[in-house]
């Protein structure tokens, strides 16, 4: 092991074994985690090149065959638990990025919530054995998060008790789902359902792409892949389009709304319900972000504890560049974000499940919070971790830059989340419209309850921006209890500026839609600030659930640094709101240097507890053993470009040019 | 053609040969029918002249009209492929130079860079050869630039190493010079020492200019350059003692072979160290002739060009791109009874792209003024005056940083900005990411840069201080020269619309930059004071001292800004266009570091709530002006390269024809043989 590694190690002020227990769950989580992943290193059928020398295809080719082989493994291994499965699949697919992923998270899903019970009979066996590889095609070529703009039309035909399906323009044509290019034999299609001359909205439509055996696509279907990505090379997105191709009725997934063999529609009884498998996914993307954030630190972290750089007095050795202030206060801040979203994707788990058991009793009356709580995290742990990869990722100087630090293909594998499954700014705004609503009702008297709670203090208060020392100094920044009262007020303040706003507009425009998009930059701001908080409140509350001594005692440094550091890079807004004073922002500037200094020992252990497997991070400078330097050069010389010692180009153009003279 | 060219006919600009080209998409012709400006008339002061104009889109029209630089594989290629098809443009550009009798570092080489979107391996070839020119001797001068314009060798600039990057004086390889054979042998002692990451050096170099520390009679004299031949000119393969290689895969700049190289007590001739600035005799006697500032000056030039030659077009392609395909792109409606709305009028995706674009004006003029600056003060230091040189490398360095950082920054936000469809190679924006994205850190680390700014502030203001050591009452620098004018204490705005005087916010951040500056100085002091070395203060101190640097950058480029609109006051019509611009960047600015400026009650909470308002106004008065501020770039499809950005706006039907080319889409189903035996 690199010897500076070690000595970090074993001057650490805690075990970082019990931390990992406390980010997985329990010590049996967290072992039994370690016996998946000791299954998959095993196996010889894992090994493979690295992803990085190959192209797109032989990519593609690999994580097909480590899907096809990974159904039965799990089978063989009778890993059946949702956790196990997951913890099974990001080792075994390393980018978590698969092929069929997408017949398990939404043709199965699908067809379990809305199929009916003859539908699931039908179908559901064969695609749990792959034998039907589905796939979910809702986004087109020209319609993205506005659903109602979706062209695909299902047209009924009450003759042969039909449906036509149509793509009847280009922007029509089907475009991003994944594994639809190659992959899938089927996809649920949503289309405008057309019956009796009229249009009935969205529907999800069971669809064959392909001949089972040949693979060729049935005439009136023409799909391929959408091409080379910025990442995501192993997933082959794909394109549909379908001309004239007719479905039988029972095809249209008909637990909810049907067609009857006449074409007369019945409608369905409540939409909300739709919501749920949403609102699973963006939670589920919280988690991702805090995965993928903590990697990225793993690795810049420990190589920077291997790399020394210039000077920092005169003669002496060159010092780890873990010790410039400058690195510290690029990374130990994102570390601590990373903490902070682990602990918010498990609070808004925990709170799925719970709410999702409500919702079995037929209460959905907590449904409305948890969707815009979800939709708003989702985009600021998402925002919040694209960034601080590519943070990361600079940090590591050059070596960033190359795919052997790993971090480029954790960026661009990461950074669709910004876009996909709701695009960010859309996200922000659907959670300002639940502030806003829950803003109105706080002012004709009625209470809100949950994380808004806060907008229930507004009407006595009386914010006004200009106004200075409404409320008193008494911020302890030594306090996470007291910083989420700050970020509290920070809140409630922008919630409040963004309604009076929003109301200003309404009374100068005609439109309500106008008024809204002429604040939304004031509505972005305000979800922002809210989050910013919910994330503050959970890290704090995390705190007072923790037993051991020396972890609580990090993990406060921890909680601290996170939330003073957002109080420093937003300022303006401390101080604008009168929240704090000028004296206090200097303060919050010095204590973190300090905490800087205090995480500075602990910051190995940190990622250590994040306990990823090397091939899981897939990166040289992340190495558990810090032997950074040979293994960049062994890795380099696998280089496609050094398979001959004089490469063919020179012989094809560089010679004769040299030889022209 | 010459005229056709000046004039500015849209077919120029669309040239991909498609079928769509002849038609305009609707939306897009309808925010080009009634400019509010001249566009051609921006496009030649963007491009320096009337005539510069018609040049470019003379060599450019060559470019397009020749199959062999076509582009439009370029997402399809594997590394191998890639680095492959970039030597061979670069070899039939250069025929074509020569036929076409293009003078060696003349405009159209510049122009034919642009037009190929860089896709052109041995780039560092030219920096080997301006390295020569800069610390070379008229003699090393004269024999080295023949053999590098006519190709007879291929060079490359051999600095980093893996294990030492920005900082200098750490790097690992020697030199040590042999008395008795009049030879320098170069050696690279450690794994570590092995120089990793140069372009061109992997495959194509046939010699490397390898910085070294140089020993003379067992003294070691820092880091000096040598011409190392790495390869035989016979058959290309490498000479006894050189181990050299490509680095691998990386983000981007797969045509570029990134090499790494060890050298095992390999032999030069005395001739071959660079000795402008310094020089060792025969027997060894070591000469010095400049200071060691010397060794920067190509580091500056590389800087410079960097920032108006790579950087800022890449921001400027993101923004083209992201701002036509805005208007093509309907979602939702503003009001129920409308169709979908263009996303470009949505308040939230104005403030997305029109900051970035705002950028990308403010570093075009900004690289131009700093072009003019390294050429006024370029043959002074080669006559060995420095006396600019410090300001030369502060201004450099900061405004590489700043520019990389802020050109990366703007390029994903224009790429995130497409939504679903800017993750698409096709789009093009994905490979302006990962290009702009790289210079955060190659050519010196943005951070290190930054601090190299601050020591320079730091210099600077002792010398306004008068504090002893200091050069006394010489004349302060011209663009820390604001250090010592007298401020306000208070900002005089009364309502939003005062937050539009250029002078107003360019004396905010000066006010700003001053203060961070004073207070990362005192805190220097103190900590010096209560007994820390300088050090050790130093590196306690470097959080602020960036954060002073940063300021300071701001604020350079926000004086630059309104300098070069006030040249502008004889074309009303553009200097308007662009003034909304110049004051969009300021205020952003103001809005996203309020803290700063409500510190010290320089702004009241009050006055930021104007600034917002004027802010939020601005973007309003842009969003008229948008294609036409991105038109003006004038950037040909070709170079664009992209299915959402092309000038024409026919957007889905290019990416529905191009994704079919995709080689995943004509070669053979690799699917059975996974499958269907599992079924």
């Amino acid at each position: 092991m690199n010897p500076d590694l070690r000595r970090e190690r074993a001057s650490a002020s805690f075990n970082p074994e019990l931390l990992t227990h406390i980010l997985d769950g329990s010590p049996e989580n967290t072992q039994r985690r370690r016996e998946i992943e000791n299954l998959i290193l095993k196996d010889p059928d894992f090994q493979h090149e690295d992803m990085n020398f190959l192209s797109r295809s032989q990519r593609y080719e690999v994580a097909v065959r480590k899907s096809a082989t990974m159904v039965k493994k799990m089978r063989d291994f009778d890993i059946a638990d949702p956790d196990e499965i997951m913890w099974f699949k990001k080792l075994h697919m390393i980018n978590f990025v698969e092929p069929v992923g997408l017949n398990y998270s939404m043709f199965i899903t699908t067809l379990l919530n809305q199929g009916t019970t003859a539908q699931q009979e039908k179908w559901l066996q064969r695609s749990q054995e792959l034998q039907i590889i589905g796939t979910y095609a809702q986004t087109e070529m020209g319609h993205g998060t506005h659903l109602r703009g979706l062209e695909t039309t299902a047209t009924y035909d009450p003759e042969t008790q039909e449906f036509i399906l149509n793509s009847p323009t280009v922007t029509s044509i089907k475009w991003w789902p994944g594994g639809l290019g190659k992959t899938s034999n089927y996809a649920i299609v949503l289309a405008q359902l057309i019956t009796k001359g009229k249009c009935y909205g969205l529907h999800a439509f069971i669809t064959p792409l392909r001949e089972i055996g040949t693979h060729k696509p049935f005439p009136g279907i023409t799909v391929g892949d959408i091409g080379p990505k910025f990442g995501y090379d192993e997933m082959d997105n794909g394109y549909l389009k379908l001309d004239n191709y007719r479905i039988p009725r029972e095809n249209m997934l008909m637990k909810y709304a049907q067609v009857k063999p006449d074409g007369t529609y019945v409608k369905p009884v409540s939409n909300k319900l739709t919501y749920g498998t949403m609102v699973f996914v963006r939670s589920f993307l919280v988690g991702e972000a805090a995965r993928s954030l903590s990697k990225a630190c793993t690795i810049a972290i420990r190589y920077s504890a291997v790399r020394h750089q210039s000077e920092i007095k005169p003669g002496e050795p060159e010092p780890q560049i873990l010790d410039f202030q400058t690195q510290q206060y690029k990374l130990f801040p994102l570390l601590a974000t990373a903490y902070a979203f682990r602990f918010v994707g498990e609070y808004i788990k925990e709170t799925y499940h719970r709410i999702n058991e409500e919702i079995g009793q037929g209460d959905l009356s907590e449904l409305p919070e948890l969707h815009a709580l979800t939709a708003g995290l989702k985009a600021f742990t998402s925002w919040t971790t694209n960034a601080a990869i590519e943070a990361c990722r600079m940090a590591c100087g050059g070596h960033g830059y190359s795919h052997c630090s790993g971090l480029p293909n954790l960026y661009v594998n990461f950074t669709p989340t910004c876009t996909f499954e709701g695009e960010n700014t859309v996200m922000m705004l659907q959670t300002a419209r639940f502030l806003m609503k829950s803003y109105d009702q706080v002012h004709s008297g009625k209470l809100v309850c949950g994380m808004v709670s806060y907008l229930n203090d507004l009407p006595s208060q009386r914010i006004q921006p200009q106004q200075v020392a409404v409320w008193p100094a008494v911020v302890d920044i030594s306090s996470p209890e007291s910083l989420t009262e700050a970020y509290k007020l920070r809140a409630a303040r922008l919630v409040e500026i963004a309604a009076k706003n929003l109301q200003t507009e309404v009374i100068h425009r005609k439109s309500k839609e106008v008024a809204w998009n002429l604040t939304s930059v004031d509505l972005v701001r305000a979800s922002e600030a809210h989050c910013h908080y919910v994330v503050v409140k959970l890290f704090s509350e995390k705190l007072l659930k923790i037993q051991e001594k020396s972890i609580q005692a990090v993990l406060r440094s921890l909680c601290l640094l996170y939330s003073l550091y957002g109080i420093s890079q937003h300022a303006g807004d401390f101080l604008q709101g009168s929240i704090m004073t000028e004296s206090q922002v200097i303060q919050v500037n010095q204590r973190i240097k300090e905490l800087l200094t205090v995480i500075r020992p602990d910051a190995i252990a940190l990622v250590d507890a994040f306990d990823f497997k090397d091939v899981s991070l897939g990166s040289v400078l992340g190495r558990y053993d810090g032997n950074v330097y040979e293994n960049l050069f062994e890795w380099a010389k696998k280089s496609p470009l050094n398979k001959t010692e004089v490469h063919e180009s020179y012989y094809k153009h560089l010679k004769p040019l040299q030889s022209k003279l | 053609m010459q005229r056709q060219a000046s004039m500015g006919s849209p077919l120029h600009r669309v040239s991909l040969g498609d079928p769509w080209s002849r038609h305009m998409h609707p939306d897009i012709a309808s925010e080009r029918c009634t400019p509010s400006f001249n566009v051609e008339r921006l496009t030649n002061i963007l491009d320096g002249g009337i005539e510069k104009t018609a040049l470019r889109r003379h060599v450019e029209n060559i470019i397009s009209g020749d199959p062999e630089f076509s582009l439009k594989n370029i997402y399809f290629l594997s590394q191998n492929e890639h680095f492959e098809a970039a030597i061979r443009k670069k070899v039939h550009l250069q025929k074509l130079a020569w036929k076409l009798g293009w003078p060696e570092d003349g405009e159209e080489f510049k122009y034919a860079y642009r037009a190929v979107s860089g896709e052109l391996a041995l780039n560092i070839h030219t920096i080997f050869k301006k390295s020569i020119r800069s610390l070379g001797s008229e003699e090393q001068i004269a024999k080295w630039t023949p053999l590098c314009e006519r190709f007879q060798i291929t060079a490359t600039y051999a600095q980093t190493e893996l294990g030492h990057g920005t900082y200098l004086q750490g790097l690992e390889t020697e030199a040590t010079y042999d008395a008795a054979t009049q030879e320098f042998v170069l050696h690279s002692p450690t794994i570590t020492a092995t120089k990793w990451w140069p372009g061109d050096l992997g495959r194509a170099a046939t010699h490397a200019l390898v910085q070294a520390q140089l020993i003379c009679s067992g003294v070691r004299q820092g880091m000096h350059a040598f011409i190392v031949p790495i390869r035989s000119l016979q058959d290309h393969s490498p000479l006894p003692g050189v181990t050299v290689g490509d680095i691998g895969p990386k983000m981007d700049f797969e045509q570029t072979d990134n090499g790494f190289l060890q050298l095992d007590h390999v032999r030069v001739p005395r001739e071959n160290m660079l000795s402008r600035f310094a020089q060792v005799l025969p027997d060894g006697t070591y000469i010095k002739l400049g200071t060691a500032q010397s060794n920067y000056l190509s580091m500056v030039v590389a800087r410079v060009e960097l920032i108006g030659g790579e950087i800022n077009f890449l921001l400027k392609k993101a923004c083209v791109i992201a701002t036509r395909y805005s208007v093509i792109r309907r979602q939702s409606r503003l009001r129920p009874s409308d169709p979908e709305a263009k996303i470009l009028d949505y308040q939230t995706q104005q403030q997305k792209l029109f900051v970035p674009l705002a950028w990308a004006y403010a570093f075009h003029f900004l690289a131009n003024e700093l072009l003019d600056f390294l050429n006024s003060s370029h043959d002074d230091i080669l006559n060995r005056d420095f006396s600019l040189l410090p300001e030369l490398h502060a201004l450099s360095a900061g405004m590489k940083a700043m520019g990389s950082d802020f050109c990366a920054q703007g390029t994903e936000i224009c790429r995130r900005a497409c939504g679903g469809h800017g993750y698409s190679k096709l789009s093009g924006l994905p490979s302006l990411v990962t290009k702009v994205t790289g210079s955060c850190t190659y050519e010196g680390e943005n951070t290190v840069l930054y601090l190299q700014v601050a020591r320079f502030l730091v210099k600077s203001y002792q010398q306004v201080q008068g504090a002893p050591g200091s050069t006394l009452h010489s004349a302060l620098a011209r663009s820390v020269a604001y250090l010592a004018e007298p401020g306000l204490a208070r900002c005089p705005a009364q309502k939003a619309a005062d937050f539009l005087q250029p002078e107003l916010y360019t004396k905010a951040w000066a006010h700003v930059a001053t203060r961070l500056i004073k207070s990362s100085m005192h805190r220097l002091q103190t900590l010096m004071q209560s007994g820390a070395d300088w050090q050790e203060a130093w590196n306690q101190t470097t959080v602020v001292h960036v954060q002073a640097a940063k300021a300071h950058c701001f604020y350079v480029t926000v004086r630059t800004f309104t300098g070069a609109l006030e040249n502008l006051e004889q074309e009303p019509e553009i200097w308007r266009a662009l003034k909304c611009l110049c004051d969009l960047h300021a205020l952003h600015g103001i809005l996203t570091h309020s803290g700063d400026f409500l510190h010290d009650g320089f702004l009241s909470g009050a006055q930021i709530e104007e600034v917002r308002t004027a802010y939020l106004d601005l973007l309003l008065l842009i969003r008229k002006d948008a294609i036409l501020l991105t038109d003006a770039f004038d950037f040909t499809d070709h170079c664009l390269n992209s299915a959402l950005g092309c000038y024409d706006g026919n957007v889905y039907e290019r990416l529905f024809h191009w994704a079919q080319k995709s080689p995943t889409n004509t070669q053979k189903q690799i699917f059975f043989s996974f499958f269907y035996p599992l079924a």
